[in-house]
């Protein structure tokens, strides 16, 4: 880790912070009563939640003829919501593993908050294969046991069954993930707490007492996962898009489809998480801890893979039209101008044009506008999965089968629902846990508060880490804050 | 120099929470710590124990202070070997199991493929590698650290895991000139508040 910090990086802590204000401040929502504005949202969200179980339970009672799916477009708004909300689960693993593997030191602002995100959108993706089933109680016989009739085994070459075994590992090792990062956060809150509440939280920190072995091995543990979730991150969202890219419908069978969808996973994950921080900033006074400077990184991503995920589209329709396949060339033709081109008209607006007025410093640092993108940027990737989706199986090789196919009641309820599924898990997390990583943001505090960086630091005068000494890299980090808080400690090497 | 203030009993700390000191624990270990305000002052604090040869029991800090392990001298940690050998396990036991079902056991053909279609085996072999080897690592971790619901390890100050850096020493043992010898250091290193508390074994 480097200890050298750029000019032209901006302080990622303002307000001149102590430790003790940080735990103050973070700790602060899980201490006080809820405001009106979380008990109101939180109420919309259970009652959004209670529209699921509704649905559910009539698309169980009634069956799938519930849905509006038809024998040409056998998925729907199930599978597009499916991938749509996979593709959000994947911003969390990403700032936490590797950006962390990358050493961004914005990550610790934001990360607690997205793998939370990560998590509970990943619980509403699973919703909804396990809906299509039809009859949820069978829903085991999608793991291989030892069982009754044979035993007769699950398909291991079946791309839906690669997915099974990719969601459910992204899920626990995300689960392990995040909670390793929250044991210490817990004890905190847990150390401050009196009465039931601390027995609880005694109970959820896992008596943790910050032994310098203990964070050894904590940071240790955090590191190797984070190398382990990288390649996982990926692996999950281009196994879903095996899903359709090892199918034979013209398409689908592209084989651009696995970076395509990684691209367009995080792009809509990070969108999504702009939308929750955004809010939880303001609602829960976090404005020192997600800075504007968090909001324009990962403003800089959505730039990057809102620009990756528009080549890729102009891609597939020139490798259409170079590959003299008339079918593919026909399935393409049919996407952009076929009868759902509104839909690709609104995913090219969202997705692809849209975010390139990131490009100017002035919006990406706007809050406004960075809302308004978040939203914009989750109903254009929304689109794209049922462009993919709906558009290529509703023009299939027979056109006596063509068909069209709008959305019944229940699968729009259903969709509804999950969306209160997700916001009541993440307002409950936003009461009982810390929502911004405390043990991290203090360890950046020295490096990246505004104190000892940028135009509002106290420090200057005393500011010599560039006088030629040599620190040892252990100690790096240690440096810049040395030279504020004791005179000289940083006039010779700490060894 | 900061105050020393060695608390005994009901004389907690104006600007510090603390617990009773001094809780009666049979067979308990003696704890004699200081509580520092900076990670600096305790970086140096460590140096100068080392220095003396003063026989620091343990250090804990609210956050991970880069470049006290080799302070402390500890070892690198070899967790990440515990993940390589969960991780191999999870990759051998899921390949040969998908071998066994589709060689030995039932074996079907899917779409004219052989039997043994190694390309389709390796998404779910990655999947349980990774699998095994985090859910393994995680579960290492904390049977080593001695972490778990309901496990109690030694808690000395309320405010370690907010803001303060604690140094350690087990004076179970010591007589009072060595405690004094302890205070002295303390005073030395610009502790802000010293501690006694007895602690279970």
């Amino acid at each position: 880790m480097s200890g050298h910090i750029a000019p032209v990086r901006q302080p990622l802590i303002t307000g001149h912070k102590t430790y003790h204000q940080i735990t103050e401040d973070i700790c602060r929502p899980t201490e006080t009563a809820p405001s009106l504005s979380w008990v109101i949202t939180f109420i919309i969200s259970v009652m959004l939640l209670g529209l699921f179980a509704f649905s559910v339970a009539w698309t169980v009672w009634i069956g799938i003829g519930s849905w509006n799916l038809n024998r040409t477009i056998n998925w729907g708004w199930d599978i597009t919501n499916f991938v749509w909300w996979v593709g959000i689960g994947h911003a969390g693993t990403l700032i936490s593993a590797i950006l962390l593997l990358f050493r961004q030191k914005w990550r610790t602002g934001v990360n607690r908050a997205a793998e939370a995100m990560t998590i509970f959108a990943v619980m509403c993706a699973g919703q909804f294969p396990l809906i299509h089933m039809g009859r949820l109680w069978l829903a085991i016989f999608i793991f291989p046991y030892p069982n009754t009739r044979g035993p007769l085994w699950v398909n291991f070459n079946s791309p839906l069954l690669w997915d099974v075994f990719a969601i459910s590992t992204y899920f626990t090792v995300s689960l392990l993930f995040w909670y390793a990062g929250l044991v210490p956060d817990l004890a905190t809150v847990r150390d401050r707490a009196v009465g039931l509440r601390k027995k609880i939280y005694g109970v959820v920190s896992f008596g943790w007492n910050g032994s310098a072995k203990h964070w050894q091995r904590w940071e240790s543990l955090s590191l190797i996962l984070a190398g382990l979730a990288t390649p996982l991150v990926l692996s999950v969202h281009t196994i879903v898009s095996f899903d359709f890219a090892t199918s034979v419908i013209p398409g689908w069978h592209t084989t651009i489809f696995p970076p395509y969808f990684v691209a367009g996973a995080i792009f809509s994950g990070f969108a999504m998480v702009l939308t929750l921080m955004l809010i939880a900033r303001k609602v829960l006074h976090l404005e020192d801890y997600i800075t504007i400077e968090h909001i324009e990184s990962m403003n800089k991503v959505i730039l990057l893979t809102g620009s990756i995920v528009g080549v890729a589209y102009l891609t597939e329709l020139f490798i259409a039209w170079y590959s003299g396949y008339v079918y593919e060339q026909f399935a393409f033709l049919n996407r952009v101008l076929g009868p759902y081109y509104w839909s690709y008209i609104g995913m090219m607006l969202c997705n692809v044009l849209s975010p390139q007025i990131f490009w100017s410093k002035k919006i990406r640092t706007s809050l406004f506008w960075t809302f308004f993108m978040s939203i914009f940027i989750n109903i254009g990737m929304w689109f794209e999965r049922f462009v993919i989706i709906a558009t290529t199986l509703s023009r299939d090789y027979l056109p006596s089968s063509w068909s069209y196919y709008v959305p019944s009641w229940v699968e729009i309820c259903i969709f509804i629902g999950t969306l209160g599924l997700f916001f009541t898990l993440f307002l409950i997390f936003t009461r009982v846990a810390p929502v911004v990583a405390i043990a991290e943001i203090k360890s950046i505090l020295k490096t990246a508060g505004d104190q000892y960086i940028g135009p509002n630091a106290v420090a200057h005068a005393h500011a010599n880490h560039a006088n030629g000494h040599t620190v040892p890299a252990e100690v790096n980090d240690l440096s810049a804050g040395s030279t504020v808080d004791i005179d000289g400690a940083n006039d010779k090497p700490l060894d | 120099m900061a105050t020393i203030r060695i608390d005994q009993g009901g004389d907690a700390g104006a600007s510090l929470r603390t617990e009773p000191a001094n809780t009666t624990v049979t067979g308990g270990r003696d704890i004699l710590f200081g509580l520092y305000d900076d990670e600096v002052k305790l970086l140096e604090a460590v140096k100068a124990a080392n220095a003396d040869h003063l026989d620091i029991d343990d250090v804990y800090t609210p956050f991970p202070v880069h470049g006290l392990d080799p302070l402390l001298g500890l070892e690198e940690s070899r967790l990440h070997v515990a993940g390589f050998i969960f991780g191999s396990i999870g990759c051998l036991f899921g390949f040969g199991f998908m071998t066994w079902v589709f060689t030995r056991d039932w074996p079907i053909i899917f779409g004219g493929k052989p039997y043994w279609s190694v390309p389709a085996f390796i998404p779910i072999t990655f999947e349980l590698t990774v699998l095994f080897a985090a859910v393994g690592m995680v579960t290492v971790f904390y049977i080593i650290n001695g972490l778990g619901p309901g496990a109690e390890p030694r808690r000395l100050h309320d405010r370690i895991t907010d803001d303060k850096f604690c140094i350690a020493f087990d004076v179970t043992d010591s007589d009072d000139t060595s405690i004094d010898q302890l205070r002295q250091y303390f005073e030395r290193t610009g502790v802000e508040t010293v501690h006694r508390k007895t602690v279970a074994a």
